[in-house]
């Protein structure tokens, strides 16, 4: 059916768009950018800030651009001297209650507000008055939440409550004590949140931000006595040019590694190597599980916000987690026993470096359960935002850098590796892997586009050596409820599950580059850097996790066979119930 | 644990909770009816009855925490044992109800909102209790005091303080 | 259940044993004493006057007097208030000890207690209700049975006419009738905006839902405005009557009434009054044997003055944060839960059963061109009768002031008044012929609002007025929108720093840059209307406000940081009379001196000005 058009004239162009666009989207068509700040398409679209007021002729008042409709001959005006004068009087008021130190604002550069007042020339504050002060809260090892900054357009309530119905934090107090926080005001560690980090992406200036530990990774880059390694996860590669001005999707590996290389990390590894371990383990968990009809479905355990979920929410259904650790984690306590080994380190004097795109690594690093022999398998855990930080300090002009490749010999990775960084990929890569275990064959259909895309859940049903295997793959926390819930009824008959707690997946991580409203609201993020995962799949000679030569000289050499004895000790891992509240 | 901490593993509700719980159906449109009850029934929303509200009401306690916060009948605290309320209504603005407030701030040492260290007092704003006619009126756990003068408080207060002492 | 039979006979048979309320001829031997039980005269023992009523009657064993319990009569000032009835002698400020008196002398002597009888304000002893001049100029349609019948009695209701519209609407009225008298009627709703409410009623049917709503808006929050509380209190059946004929008009078999928490009275008899209906079939299914379906519970607020806008009560319903939403959508396209929902208030409520049973010309033929009907005024602050009046539209200013109110006490000057609340304006000594409607209200720069009508006289700083609203305003204030949650704040420091005294003549034009950009960016009415108490007193007494900014002077005694007290001279007569009333000892001077006033130790209370009897002291 046609949709129903309607003509409206924006600052005098006539343009034509369908019945229920709202106002700021017909301006957009019109080539007129409206300014926004509280408005994040599809996750805040409330119009409380109200910077995108406009006149609509006939209207008492003004009208609300970035929620209200057009009608059919409407007359929009979006810069009379009565708007201009209401938008310098509403940037003058949030400023008027906002700390103004930019220079020390990690969003110096990328804040939404710093952009408006750059737009309106804003001199100097005309209605200074008392500012509400908050404590800064800083005692979780992920997330730092500055309120002092905080504008009130409550993005990131949206993201937390509506998005991922956690709703750790939400709007307390009224009028002009009006804040963000959580109940009673405590540490966001000691609530119901996953860490997951989907408000700092949606916050438009520096009150929420990751807790940032590259000082660390700087002073033991200058200790001469510390062998410091890193490795970077696969949704890394394809968002840190972004930081870097280069376009959303740009697959930039080869640089990065030789800016890592330039920092003076002693080793360069991938993350990618660390999947295809996990997906040996995993793919045979599963097998196994599968074949015995064990606790199923199997639910996927890389991403540490997911896990933090299910082990406050939904305790009861742990068993159903697979025991493997994440890939970070499996390759960090890898390379601290068998490569430190084979290169004559001493595990003790390795310092692990893991750049994610996630903030909840920074959790997961420090759970006692990551340990071997006292020793963490992973020392620190930096974002994509941080890397970039960090490249930027040590001077490399990151864009005119030769391309170079991962060390040898714990470098290469497969395709099915690279994939683990969207949502459905980690699932595709154990199918590719399982389908040949279980037939015995070296299968050639390794795409399975049904776990594709970027709908929030996708379901299908797989047929592997003759039985159907009925798989989800959920991003997202509130997908995830969803897929819990069902499990729960006993309604589903589910045989392997995945869930990443952010919605598309780790390209959309917590800890990568932060993009403004209105990037989201005219690109997809999420595709153009799925997209690029799926061209170093496609690229990739070796696609299958189990084919990849370092693993099977990894098996052959240490691990005997996935689900060993050492293998089970080194890479895999137990959950506990959680208190939602320790307050 | 301490006993603030979440019951998930230990259910120990006590008897109010449990009637209130029967009471109403589990969805998130009761949520101010039930804090209202709540209110009523300890003079304050104590926290672990957030905490069982959350779980029954399937709303995080950062929601709930907002919709205490938001609204004024709702308090996080114990009132005195003796709650005063001074009217600030317009009719009774007009009528001098400010002195009579900063009266008995000056008087028990404490702002609106706050209980006394003994916590025999504590004091609050109220708008319009409809009592205009009287302005200005304080109350003394709901017991309208009207056409009251800074005397007037003062011998009222005292009254309850040698009360006490007997 | 009642049939419609039975209620028909309860209606004929109770209207004749209750002819004594309201008729002063009634052949009857029995007399009927009523008790007001409004907020105002409960606070001030009439429960306690009610029992001793009837304990006494009990020990003298006298049979043909019944004791009521009735609303608010309207003249708070004179609580607690009894009313003997069928002659109507109304007895003022009755306390628990007169009750005997009143029984051996005016019931068994049939003498009338001459100590207790009401003065009006010329000190004329008044007989009865009717010969004050209170009541003379008003006309009552919402508050018809208050003060009439006793509110917890259904059949009470139903004598004088009650659920009789709900009847006719039911069994001879279609939709579309029902709508077209209220819009006829030219009623407008009663709770702020005076939006018609035939024409809200007319896009609440015509909104597509399977399922709708009506919701009764009783969150009063106006500081110093009572009168839907006293409507709930004394009537609050008809209340009930309204909902249901709208429910009925627009297609809703379910009533919401949004009530605050602090109105316990209200509360407990409306649950009295619903449970009552239930009881008698007229809520619930099939009312009086038709397809329709009705019924009502109550949500109770719970302090949060932004409730009362229709689109914050509705979240509040939902149980949320009072937080408004944009409009459009209206309520009546997506209101509660998304459904379309029709919201009146409690006042606009109450004309509608007498609409539908007098009809639409007899309504619109009270009031203006453009407001018709009466509206109901908590007439409060400096003048002589403190309470509820109901006039017809168009009645001026003066009228209500002076001729219902008695005049401003203590032979001061009148300064201006207030309508509208936080959201309303202040209307100077010129105005005081303006015709109350709608329209000229807003055109004088205020508006109707609820109708809290706050009378202040020539002591009073029209600055700290200001501030007091926009205090009111900032601790109310949602926080949603920016220029509401910042921009009244910085409006009240402003307003602050100039009764401070720290002001600066830059602050007056900021503060009207501020106003007239809230007024326009607030999402909601609250902000919107926040900066109108400000504006108003700024068209009307800039004066004031320039000397706070530039004299650093406050005419009045209420901005203390620029009070200074002191003694003429030439008036001073030496008495000593202030010395002895000043509570700090701030004032020098013995014997026959002329006092001197110590101005480090004077707190500026301004008692040694109302103390002195030659008027010598003075700001």
């Amino acid at each position: 059916m046609e949709k129903e058009m309607v003509n409206l004239t924006i600052d005098n162009q006539k343009i034509t768009v369908p019945k229920g666009t709202t106002i700021l989207n017909a301006a957009k068509k019109a080539g007129i950018d409206i300014p926004t700040l509280c408005f994040l398409k599809d996750i805040n679209e409330v119009g409380d800030c109200r910077m995108c007021i406009v006149e609509v002729e006939g209207r008492r008042g003004f009208a609300t651009s970035c929620i209200q409709t057009v009608e059919e001959g409407m007359v929009v005006h979006t810069h009379t001297p009565n708007v201009l004068e209401a938008r310098h009087v509403i940037l003058d008021l949030i400023i008027s209650n906002h700390a103004k130190d930019c220079l020390t604002c990690t969003r110096s550069g990328n804040c939404e507000l710093q952009a408006l007042a750059t737009k309106f020339n804003v001199l100097n504050i005309e209605f200074e008055g008392e500012r509400t002060e908050h404590t800064i809260d800083d005692l979780s090892p992920s997330i730092v939440r500055d309120f002092n900054k905080c504008i009130l357009c409550r993005r990131c309530v949206a993201a937390c409550k509506n998005v991922q119905k956690i709703g750790a934090i939400d709007c307390i107090n009224r009028g002009f004590e009006s804040c963000i926080s959580t109940v009673g005001d405590h540490s966001l560690n000691d609530v119901n949140c996953t860490f997951c980090g989907q408000c700092i992406e949606a916050c438009p200036t520096g009150a929420l931000h990751e807790k940032e530990t590259i000082n660390d990774v700087w002073v033991k880059l200058k200790d001469p006595d510390t062998t410091v390694i890193v490795q970077t996860a696969p949704a890394v590669r394809v968002a840190l040019g972004e930081e870097f001005g280069m376009p959303i999707g740009t697959n930039v590996v080869g640089k990065m590694v030789t800016a890592l290389k330039r920092l003076g990390f002693d080793k360069v590894f991938d993350t990618n190597t660390g999947a295809d371990l996990t997906i040996m383990e995993e793919a045979n968990e599963f097998i196994e599980r599968f074949t015995k009809n064990d606790n199923l479905p199997m639910i996927t355990s890389c991403s540490p916000g997911w896990v933090k979920y299910i082990e406050m929410n939904y305790p009861e259904l742990l068993p159903h987690l697979s025991s493997c650790k994440s890939p970070h984690e499996m390759f960090g306590a890898i390379l601290k026993t068998y490569y430190a080994n084979r290169e004559g380190m001493d595990p003790e004097k390795i310092y692990m470096v893991s750049v994610m795109p996630c903030i909840a690594k920074k959790f997961e690093r420090q759970r006692p359960e990551m340990k071997e022999d006292n020793l963490y398998d992973v020392d620190n855990v930096i974002t994509t935002r941080e890397l970039a930080r960090m490249i930027k300090q040590a001077n490399i002009e990151f864009e005119k850098l030769e391309d170079s490749n991962f060390d040898s010999p714990m470098g290469e990775a497969s395709g099915a590796g690279a994939i683990f960084g969207t949502t459905g990929g980690v699932m595709e890569a154990a199918l590719r892997t399982a389908q040949d275990t279980l037939t015995g064959k070296d299968l050639p259909k390794i795409d399975f586009e049904q776990v594709r895309g970027g709908e929030g859940i996708k379901r299908a049903s797989i047929n592997i050596a003759g039985k159907d295997i009925n798989v989800v793959a959920a991003s997202g926390l509130a997908n995830a409820r969803t897929i819990l819930e069902e499990i729960k009824s006993g309604k589903v008959n589910y045989q392997f599950v995945e869930i990443m707690a952010c919605p598309g997946g780790c390209i959309m991580g917590g800890g990568q580059p932060i993009k403004s409203s209105k990037v989201r609201a005219e690109v997809d993020v999420r595709k153009l850097r799925a997209d690029a995962l799926y061209t170093i799949d496609e690229r990739s000679i070796v696609r299958k996790s189990h084919e990849n030569p370092v693993m099977k000289k990894l098996y052959k050499d240490f691990l005997e066979k996935p689900g060993s004895e050492i293998a089970e000790r080194l890479l895999h891992t137990t959950y506990t119930k959680r208190e939602k509240y320790n307050i | 644990m301490s006993e603030n901490k979440c019951q998930c593993g230990t259910p120990k509700r006590d008897e109010f909770i449990q009637k209130l719980f029967d009471e109403y159906l589990p969805i998130k449109d009761n949520l101010i009816q039930m804090l209202n009850e709540v209110q009523e029934h300890y003079g304050y929303i104590p926290k672990n009855a957030q905490i069982e509200l959350s779980e029954f009401l399937n709303i995080p306690m950062a929601e709930i925490y907002g919709v205490i916060t938001f609204y004024s009948r709702f308090t996080l605290k114990p009132k005195g044992e003796y709650n005063v309320a001074v009217c600030l209504g317009t009719a009774c603005y007009v009528k001098g109800s400010q002195k009579i407030m900063d009266r008995l701030k000056e008087r028990l040492q404490i702002e609106s909102g706050e209980t006394t260290k003994d916590g025999l007092f504590s004091i609050e704003e109220t708008r319009c209790v409809g009592a205009c006619g009287l302005a200005p009126v304080f109350t003394v756990n709901g017991e309208v005091y009207g056409k009251a003068t800074v005397k007037k408080l003062d011998e009222v207060l005292d009254e309850i303080i040698n009360q006490k002492e007997k | 259940m009642k049939s419609l039979e039975e209620i028909h006979k309860i209606r004929e048979e109770k209207r004749k044993e209750l002819d004594l309320r309201v008729n002063t001829k009634a052949d009857t031997r029995e007399k009927h004493i009523l008790v007001c039980h409004g907020t105002g005269c409960t606070s001030s023992k009439s429960p306690e006057i009610l029992e001793n009523f009837r304990k006494i009657l009990k020990e003298k064993n006298i049979n043909n007097v019944r004791v009521i319990k009735t609303g608010c009569f309207g003249l708070c000032a004179k609580g607690p208030i009894v009313i003997i009835r069928p002659e109507d002698t109304f007895y003022a400020l009755v306390t628990p000890e007169d009750c005997e008196e009143i029984i051996d002398t005016h019931i068994v002597k049939g003498e009338r207690v001459e100590r207790l009888l009401c003065k009006d304000i010329d000190g004329t002893v008044v007989n009865s209700l009717d010969e004050l001049n209170f009541y003379k100029k008003q006309k009552r349609i919402a508050l018809k049975n208050c003060g009439v019948v006793n509110p917890e009695e259904i059949d009470e209701y139903i004598a004088f006419d009650g659920y009789k519209a709900l009847e006719k609407v039911l069994k001879e009225m279609t939709q579309d009738e029902v709508i077209d008298v209220v819009k006829e009627s030219g009623l407008r709703g009663r709770g702020g905006a005076g939006f018609p409410t035939g024409k809200k009623w007319e896009l609440t049917k015509a909104s597509e839902g399977d399922q709708k709503y009506v919701v009764c808006n009783a969150d009063e929050g106006d500081p110093g405005a009572f009168m839907d509380r006293s409507i709930l209190e004394g009537d609050p059946h008809s209340v009930l009557e309204a909902m249901a004929i709208a429910g009925y008009a627009i297609g809703a078999n379910k009533g919401y009434i949004y009530v605050r928490a602090e109105y316990p009275i209200a509360v407990q008899r409306l649950q009295i009054a619903i449970d009552q209906a239930r009881e008698y079939g007229i809520l619930g299914e099939n009312i009086f044997d038709t397809d329709f379906s009705f019924d009502i519970e109550i949500r109770l607020g719970a302090g949060a003055f932004v409730c009362g806008e229709e689109t914050a009560l509705l979240e509040s319903i939902e149980g949320k944060r009072g937080q408004p939403r944009v409009k459009p959508p209206y309520p009546a396209q997506s209101g509660l839960w998304g459904k379309p929902t029709l919201i009146n208030n409690v006042e606009t409520y109450a004309n509608i059963a007498q609409i539908i049973l007098k009809g639409a010309k007899w309504y619109s033929s009270i009031g203006t061109e453009t407001s018709k009907g009466t509206k109901v005024f908590a007439l409060g602050g400096n003048v002589n009768n403190i309470g509820l009046v109901e006039v017809p539209m168009g009645t001026t200013l003066r009228e209500i002031i002076y001729d219902i109110g008695g005049g401003i006490p203590n032979g001061r000057d009148f300064k201006a008044a207030q309508t509208g609340g936080p959201s309303g304006g202040c209307i100077p000594k010129e105005h005081l012929d303006t015709p109350i409607d709608y329209e000229s209200l807003k055109e004088i720069g205020s508006m109707m609002g609820s109708g809290g009508l706050i009378v202040m006289d020539d002591t009073k700083c029209m600055v700290a007025l200001a501030k007091f609203y926009l205090d009111f305003t900032v601790s109310e204030s949602c926080g949603k929108c920016t220029p509401c949650r910042i921009g009244t704040k910085r409006m009240l420091e402003i307003l602050e720093r100039l009764c401070n005294g720290e002001g600066e003549e830059l602050d007056i034009y900021k503060l009207e840059k501020l106003a007239a950009n809230i007024q326009k960016a607030s999402i909601c009415g609250l902000g919107q209307t926040a900066p109108n108490p400000v504006v108003s007193t700024m068209k009307y007494f800039r004066e004031e406000f320039r000397q706070h900014a530039i004299q650093k002077e406050c005419r009045t005694l209420e901005c203390k940081a620029m009070a200074k007290i002191t003694v003429n001279e030439e008036k001073c007569k030496g008495c000593g009379l202030c010395q002895k009333h000043c509570p700090v000892n701030a004032i020098d001077g013995s014997g026959r001196d002329k006092r001197i006033i110590n101005q480090e130790k004077c707190i500026k209370c301004g008692t040694c000005i109302t103390s002195c009897p030659f008027h010598a002291i003075g700001n």
